[in-house]
Parts: C-alpha cells; sequence; structure tokens
C-alpha cells in the first residue's frame, strides 16, 4: 500500500461495465476518468433491443446510466480515445497518456443539432448496425448517443480525402479553369449553424494521473467469415446475434421490423444456430459463451411476437440456462412460443431457391434434419475485444489463451490482478451476461474505493 | 427397449478392439450431431452416424449389426467438421473391421457386376474389395 | 525457378494408366507446355487405392510405402494427378512420419529400400498455384475459354482432411476457380462442390451412389454450369453414369482440369470430347 495520495480512478471501456465502475467511484465523491474507443459510450447493450430475462427494453434502463455518466461533475469523459502509454511512477500512481483521435467536428461548439448527419449525402457500412444498416460518413451511433458529438470517418470522407490527396500531391490543386481546385463535398460545414467542423483537427493526447485503473473493455462477437461453412460473411440472410438485435430494436435500421437483409422480405421462417464457434477446439474456441442459450430463446421469442404466424428453430447441443429465472425463460421459449428445438450441431448452410437450407440434426429423434430457411441468425462465439490484448500488456495484466484477462485468482480474487492499483471486470474477463458484469463493476470499484479510502486515511490530519 | 449397462462392456474388448483400430478415444464425442447433419448418405442409413460412435461408447456391440459403417463412403465430411477432432471415418473402419472378423465378406470379387469389371476405374474396385473382404 | 529446376516425379496410379489414360496424356501434355518436367517414378506399384483407416495393421501400407519408396530414389517432389492417389499417399506418408515404429516394422519387411519420409507429396494444382503462379498459366493461354461457365468440382478426397492434405480450404476452396479464372473461363461455384460423388459405393452401393452423383450434376446445373471440371477419375467415372440414358443434350459434360487446359493452351488432341463445347446456352 502505498501512500502517494492519487485518489483519480481511470476506467477504460464504457460498455455497462465500465459505466458501473465509473458511477460508483464518482458517486463517492473522488474523480474518474473515463476511456472509450469509440465516439459514445454503452458498449453492445446499447445495440440490444431487449435483454432478458425480463425483456426490459435495454436502451431504457441503460439510459438513465449514460446521462449521468454525460454530466457527472466526478467524470471526465474522453470518448473517441485510447490509452497510448501507461508510467508507472515512483509513488505507485500512473500516468496515462491518452490519445483522442480526431473528429473533425470541434465538441465544445457543437449543438448536437444533428444537421450534418441528417444531410451528408454518403453513407456506409456501420459497425455498429452489424451489416443490417448504413450510416452516414458525419454520424452519431445512436440518436441517444453519449455524448451527442458527431464524429467523421475520414477514411470515406470525401472532403478530408480529396483535401489530403490535394496536399500530398497525389491530386492536382488547381482544376481545369486553372483555378485553385477545391475539395470535394463539404456539405456538413455549409450546413452547421454553429461552424463546428474542423477540417484541420488533429489528434490531441492527454496525460492523467491516475492512483487505480479499472478495465472493463469487454468483448465481440467471432467474425463472420470464421465460418464459411454457413455462409458467414458471403449470404446476406446469414446473421448474427448483435444483427438480429438491431432487427428487433425498435430504433434500429427496420424500426424494429424482422426482415430479411437481401430483400427487406419478412421471414416466415427462421433458424437460429447456437454454438456458432464455440465448444469447437477444432475449428473454433474451445469454451462455451455461456450468454447464447438465453439471448437466442430471447430472440426467438421476440420474433414470434412480431412475426406471430412465423417458425423458428434452435439447434443446439445443450440448452445452458443456469441461473435465477433462466431455466423458466427457455421454457417459456419452447412451451408458450412455439418454438421447436432440435438436438444437433448444424452442419452446413447453402443458399438454393431463394432459401437457406440448413442441414442439422435431431440426436434426440434420430433424424438428418434439413429446413429451408428465410433467414438464419448464428450466435457466433463470445471473444474478447481485439484490443484487450495490447491495453492489458500496458497495464502488466496477463491474458490467457483465448485473449481474456487473467484475475488473480479466478475464485478468490476475480476482479484483482498481479499489478497494484489495477483491476478487472466484464466480459474482458470472460462470458457473462449483464447483472453478472454489473456486479463485478460494482466489486471492482469497490476494491478502488477501498485502495482509496487507505489513501485518505493515511494522509496527516489537517491542523485546524 | 432397455438395455443393463455393464461396466465391464463399458472399457472391455470390444470398446478396446474400436480404439485400438482406430485409434481414437471414443469419449471425445459429446454427441453434438454434426457428423449426421452432414453426411451425404445418413438417408442410406438405419442408425446416425453419431449413434455408431454412442453405441460404441456404451459398448453395445449390436452396432456391428448396423448397415450404416456400409453405407459410409469414407468421403471424410463428418472429420472436416468435427468441433473435437474425433476421426469418425476411422471408428466406422474399425466397426467394419470387427464386423467381417465375426461374420461374413460384404463384397466378393465374384460378385462385382460385370460391365463395372471392365469400365470402372479400377481403383473403385480394389477400394472397395480392401473395405468389405475378410 | 528456371524451367531446368521445375522437375518432379511424377506418380501416374493404376487408373491414370488403363482406364483413364486421357487424364494421364492430357496432364503430361500441359505440364510440358508449361516447363514443368514429369518423370514418371521407375516400377511403381498400385498406392493400395484407399488410405487405410485401420492403424492396427502395418501390411495395408506395404503398397504406398513401397510408391514412397520408389519415389525416394529421385530426389524430387512427387507429383500426382488422381485425388484418390494423391489422398492415400500423402497421408501414408504423414502416418508414415508420425508412426515410426509402424516405419520401422515396415522398414523390416519391404525389400525394396527403407522409407524415410523424404518426399513431398503434392498434387499438380499445388504445383501450378504455388510453384508457378496463375499469371504464368494465363501466360500459355492460346484460346481464352471466354464464356464457358465452368463448375468446379472438388470431390471429397483431394481437399481433406485439410491439415494433412495442405492443399486447399475444403469449406472455402480456391484452387480450382482460381486455375479457371487464368484460363480465361467463369468459375461457377455451387452448393454440392466439395460433396460426394458416392466414391467406391459404386460397387457396393450403387443406388445410392447414383443419387449422390446425380444430385452433384443438379447442384452445378442449377449454379448454371456448362460443365463440371473434375481431379479425380473416380468422380468423372460416377458423374458421367449418372447421366448415362439421359438425352445428350441435357447431359452435363465432365472432363478432368488438365483436359480444360489442354482447351485454352490450344491442344485440341488432349482437350476430351467435352470440346468444343455444344453452343453456349
Amino acid at each position: 500500500m502505498s501512500n502517494s495520495g492519487c485518489t483519480t480512478a481511470l476506467v477504460i471501456g464504457a460498455g455497462i461495465g465500465g459505466i458501473t465502475a465509473a458511477l460508483d467511484i464518482a458517486n463517492s465523491g473522488f474523480p474518474v476518468v473515463l476511456v472509450e474507443r469509440e465516439p459514445s459510450i454503452g458498449g453492445h447493450m446499447a445495440q440490444l433491443s431487449e435483454t432478458f430475462p425480463t425483456l426490459d427494453c435495454s436502451q431504457c434502463i441503460m439510459t438513465p446510466r449514460t446521462v449521468e455518466v454525460g454530466h457527472h461533475e466526478n467524470i471526465r469523459l474522453h470518448t473517441h480515445s485510447e490509452i497510448e502509454s501507461v508510467r508507472k511512477q515512483p509513488s505507485g500512481n500512473y500516468t496515462v497518456r491518452i490519445r483522442r483521435r480526431a473528429a473533425y467536428v470541434d465538441w465544445d461548439k457543437c449543438t448536437g443539432c444533428g444537421v450534418c448527419q441528417e444531410k451528408c449525402p454518403f453513407k456506409v457500412e456501420s459497425l455498429f448496425e452489424r451489416g443490417i444498416g448504413k450510416r452516414k460518413v458525419i454520424y452519431t451511433l445512436s440518436p441517444q448517443a453519449v455524448p451527442n458529438k458527431p464524429v467523421i470517418d475520414a477514411e470515406h470522407c470525401r472532403y478530408l480525402q480529396s483535401k489530403w490527396d490535394m496536399e500530398a500531391g497525389r491530386a492536382p490543386s488547381v482544376d481545369k479553369q486553372g483555378n485553385p481546385a477545391t475539395p470535394k463535398c463539404g456539405a456538413c460545414a455549409k450546413l452547421c449553424p454553429t461552424g463546428a467542423i474542423d477540417w484541420e483537427q488533429q489528434d490531441t493526447v492527454v496525460e492523467e494521473e491516475v492512483g487505480a485503473i479499472v478495465m472493463a473493455t469487454g468483448y465481440d462477437l467471432l467474425p463472420m467469415e470464421r465460418l464459411p461453412e454457413y455462409g458467414g460473411g458471403e449470404l446476406r440472410d446469414v446473421v448474427d446475434g448483435l444483427a438480429f438485435e438491431r432487427l428487433l430494436a425498435a430504433s434500429g435500421p427496420t424500426a424494429g421490423r424482422v426482415l430479411r437483409p437481401s430483400d427487406g422480405a419478412e421471414p416466415r421462417q427462421v433458424v437460429f444456430v447456437q454454438c456458432s464457434g464455440s465448444r469447437d477446439p477444432e475449428r473454433g474456441v474451445p469454451y462455451c459463451s455461456k450468454i447464447c442459450c438465453l439471448y437466442v430463446a430471447k430472440q426467438a421469442m421476440l420474433y414470434k411476437h412480431r412475426v406471430p404466424d412465423g417458425q423458428a428453430y434452435v439447434f443446439y447441443i445443450d440448452v445452458r440456462a443456469g441461473g435465477k429465472g433462466y431455466e423458466e425463460f427457455v421454457t417459456r421459449a419452447q412451451e408458450e412460443s412455439g418454438v421447436v428445438y432440435l438436438r444437433g450441431k448444424v452442419s452446413k448452410i447453402y443458399a438454393q431457391d431463394g432459401k437457406l437450407m440448413v442441414k442439422g440434426a435431431d440426436t434426440l429423434s434420430h433424424r438428418a434434419v434439413e429446413i429451408p430457411a428465410d433467414l438464419v441468425v448464428l450466435a457466433t462465439a463470445f471473444v474478447p475485444r481485439a484490443s484487450t490484448t495490447a491495453v492489458a500488456g500496458l497495464f502488466g495484466v496477463g491474458v490467457d489463451d483465448n485473449g481474456f484477462l487473467v484475475p488473480g485468482d479466478e475464485e478468490m480474487a476475480p476482479v484483482e490482478c498481479g499489478a497494484e492499483g489495477v483491476f478487472l471486470a466484464g466480459a474482458a474477463l470472460g462470458p457473462k451476461d449483464i447483472p453478472e458484469t454489473v456486479a463485478q463493476a460494482s466489486g471492482a470499484a469497490a476494491k478502488v474505493l477501498s485502495l482509496f479510502q487507505q489513501r485518505v486515511n493515511a494522509q496527516p490530519p489537517v491542523a485546524a | 427397449m432397455r438395455v443393463t449397462l455393464d461396466p465391464e462392456a463399458l472399457h472391455g474388448p470390444f470398446v478396446r478392439e474400436i480404439e485400438a483400430i482406430s485409434e481414437q478415444n471414443l469419449l471425445k464425442c459429446n454427441q453434438c450431431g454434426r457428423c449426421s447433419a452432414g453426411c451425404p448418405l445418413v438417408e442410406e442409413m438405419d442408425l446416425l452416424p453419431n449413434q455408431i460412435i454412442r453405441l460404441a461408447q456404451l459398448g453395445l456391440e449390436t452396432v456391428i449389426e448396423s448397415q450404416t459403417p456400409w453405407m459410409c463412403a469414407s468421403c471424410l465430411m463428418c472429420q472436416s467438421r468435427c468441433p473435437k477432432g474425433v476421426d469418425l471415418p476411422r471408428i466406422m473402419e474399425a466397426v467394419r473391421q470387427i464386423a467381417l472378423r465375426r461374420g461374413e465378406s460384404r463384397v466378393l470379387a465374384g460378385q462385382v457386376e460385370g460391365t463395372l469389371l471392365a469400365l470402372a476405374p479400377q481403383m473403385a474396385i480394389i477400394a472397395a474389395l480392401r473395405r468389405g473382404e475378410r | 525457378m528456371t524451367s531446368a529446376e521445375r522437375i518432379y516425379s511424377y506418380f501416374p496410379g493404376c487408373t491414370l494408366a488403363t482406364t483413364a489414360v486421357d487424364y494421364d496424356v492430357s496432364g503430361r501434355a500441359v505440364a510440358a507446355a508449361l516447363g514443368l518436367e514429369l518423370r514418371e517414378v521407375p516400377d511403381w506399384n498400385c498406392c493400395g487405392a484407399a488410405f487405410p483407416l485401420n492403424a492396427e495393421n502395418v501390411m495395408n501400407f506395404i503398397a504406398p510405402a513401397r510408391a514412397l519408396i520408389a519415389a525416394q530414389r529421385s530426389g524430387h517432389d512427387l507429383a500426382t494427378l488422381c485425388a484418390v492417389c494423391f489422398h492415400a499417399l500423402k497421408r501414408s506418408d504423414s502416418f508414415l512420419r508420425t508412426h515410426p515404429e509402424a516405419a520401422d516394422r515396415l522398414n523390416a519387411f519391404v525389400t525394396e529400400g527403407d522409407f524415410d519420409g523424404r518426399v513431398t507429396v503434392r498434387h499438380l494444382l499445388g504445383i501450378l498455384r504455388d510453384d508457378l503462379g496463375w499469371e504464368v498459366v494465363s501466360r500459355h493461354v492460346a484460346a481464352p475459354l471466354q464464356g464457358l461457365r465452368a463448375a468446379p468440382y472438388y470431390g471429397c478426397l483431394l481437399l481433406r482432411p485439410e491439415a494433412e492434405m495442405e492443399l486447399d480450404n475444403p469449406e472455402a476452396p480456391r484452387v480450382l476457380h482460381d486455375l479457371l479464372q487464368s484460363l480465361g473461363a467463369e468459375p461457377v461455384g455451387f452448393a454440392r462442390q466439395a460433396e460426394c460423388c458416392g466414391s467406391t459405393l459404386l460397387v457396393s452401393a450403387p443406388g445410392a451412389n447414383q443419387r449422390l452423383s446425380a444430385a452433384v450434376i443438379e447442384s452445378a446445373r442449377a449454379a448454371g454450369a456448362m460443365i463440371v471440371v473434375t481431379a479425380c477419375p473416380l468422380c468423372k467415372f460416377n458423374l458421367d453414369r449418372a447421366q448415362e440414358g439421359r438425352p445428350a443434350a441435357e447431359q452435363l459434360p465432365v472432363a478432368y482440369f488438365t483436359q480444360v487446359m489442354a482447351a485454352a493452351f490450344g491442344l485440341a488432341e488432349h482437350a476430351g470430347p467435352a470440346f468444343p463445347l455444344r453452343a453456349a446456352a
């Protein structure tokens, strides 16, 4: 225990885990620096339609927290930012350099009116929409984004690309009439009422001195291209679990209507494929991704609510529904919503006559089963965010063979690690659901607060 | 039908013979069913491919009476997709071998249809005989 | 790499020496055109026709081991055309390398020499892709196969198991697609492009065999193919046989990839009966 006295915390990642930890610490009166790679906070929970087992609207339960973070006097929020370097001081504190990538929008001038996004003429694939919908080149992740300020995707911005081409000599700097050439488009700058577009904006680096860190960098899903035998990355109507959430979400690209990405038709037969890449030591990840049995039951039920005369099938190997109310939740899908559960891992999915032929099995009835589906949802494996290993390395935190963070002890010290003052929480440690993430985040926050209180206690009393 | 599982059979000579011929640990199979889901010959089979392993896992020797190993084309689709790396084609071969050792040949040179003998690629004939003759 | 260095020992196999001699002859012709020297292994014997799935009996490996020992004397990689030979030899080689006790017992028995694992078993498709490159293949095209929608049929044994065959990904194969493209043709992927034709069930379960081959043909036809291109004499036989009795105009021609190459290289005498193709659909 050091007597450095620094009682500012750094929280890395602003999904529900990072948000929870940040609020717990900030509400105790200590300052928090919250760093998030995306332009706004909320992580994957912001993409969900409803959460299991309550079927609460995900945005509704999360927005009070994100708004609180956005306004909190004790939270310094750095979005569109990454940790660049870390130096441990002899005092035990950490000096952290945070790089905020250029957004080409001055957020101090921006009022969040949204005209730029509305008027931008160009759309690109949106990672947030997972292949279901597009976004503009100048964008916020969602209407409820915190902060509700846009960033420009420089790679696809015609103004920036043509400007940089001219500056680098790759494009002529005069036009055919001999006048100075102007970069293309620039619609957002012309329309912004406060002149917030800043084409010259650079990355900025901020240095923060912190006394404790919470790593909550979260998860991602196995890329679809890893499953070519399921048409992953090739067949448009084979989507993953998060993409199906965007179909279900009222604020999503289809306003909550379940529609096929290829032709916009409403699917009458939807097949859910569990264990897509999980429990597969040979060709995927060896572990069970834990949340899929529950979210597939949820998604199948929600599909039936939207398309009552549609048919949903779930191919599973086992149904893993441990926890309060989880078994009952899956039972509802089977008994009340008429979702047909088939025990067998799908071998292949291919396109034929406008349908997706799913070759599976039902070992319980000793049958190989083929289903002509309109839409297929793959419950792809839960993997750590790609940046996890690099960020962990900056703080001396270990990762296991699967890239998940390694705590001090999996059973008795699940949110601590060997590095002093560094705590771990949430999906970056392994597959888990929202309640577990929130609990771990509060646990990590408690560890931080304990450390901070010890430092406060160790300070000499101030003379009256 | 009810079977009484016998610890002697679960780890006995029959299971050991299959594991020796195939070099496979039968217990690696968790019966996910992917092999059966993708088998191109499954429509011709009385038992699903995963059932063959299951019966072998439980030491139930009736597995050698099944037509399934003889309808197997050794196309290796099952093995290439098995998440646990179980080499099912080799287990099928083990069941075939044991069936032959205990019974009659399945394919006899003298019974191969005449036009086939003349026209077919001879590797097909040789392979079929090597597989099906005692 | 100069052409003097592109030397391979060559294992035709019994089927290519007899019932599928057109595959052998067209293969040698296109290899020669590309500056690849294929030196037939002297005194070779049948590879055994099936990779022995039975690990217990080392005697099963004598046939492929003898073939590999014969190739050892040449000092070059071993090239094959027949997918079944490629499979049997490559996997036997792999087995004997990873089971030294089996190799020792086998060497004690075989008099032609000792298996020592020094030969690398290759397939011509891999040689074209990795040793020559598609650009080199394209340069030898005299008559680009413009407008030819060709279905690349991989079958089973050429690619599986991926780790041992070391040729291509069976779930998303490209090597035949890319070859056809380099010849100016339009490769047409289809659902059953790597599904079994029925293989040796031709002998023991001909009805099932017929059904599988017919399904492969229908799958290629549904994808708009004008021709099916294969690397296996048994696949070719099965696919042709499944279409017997149909009117000629309704049959989908099946050709070896070496015959398609011969057609593109302007070596019409080796292109086989599928060429010249009937008027494009």
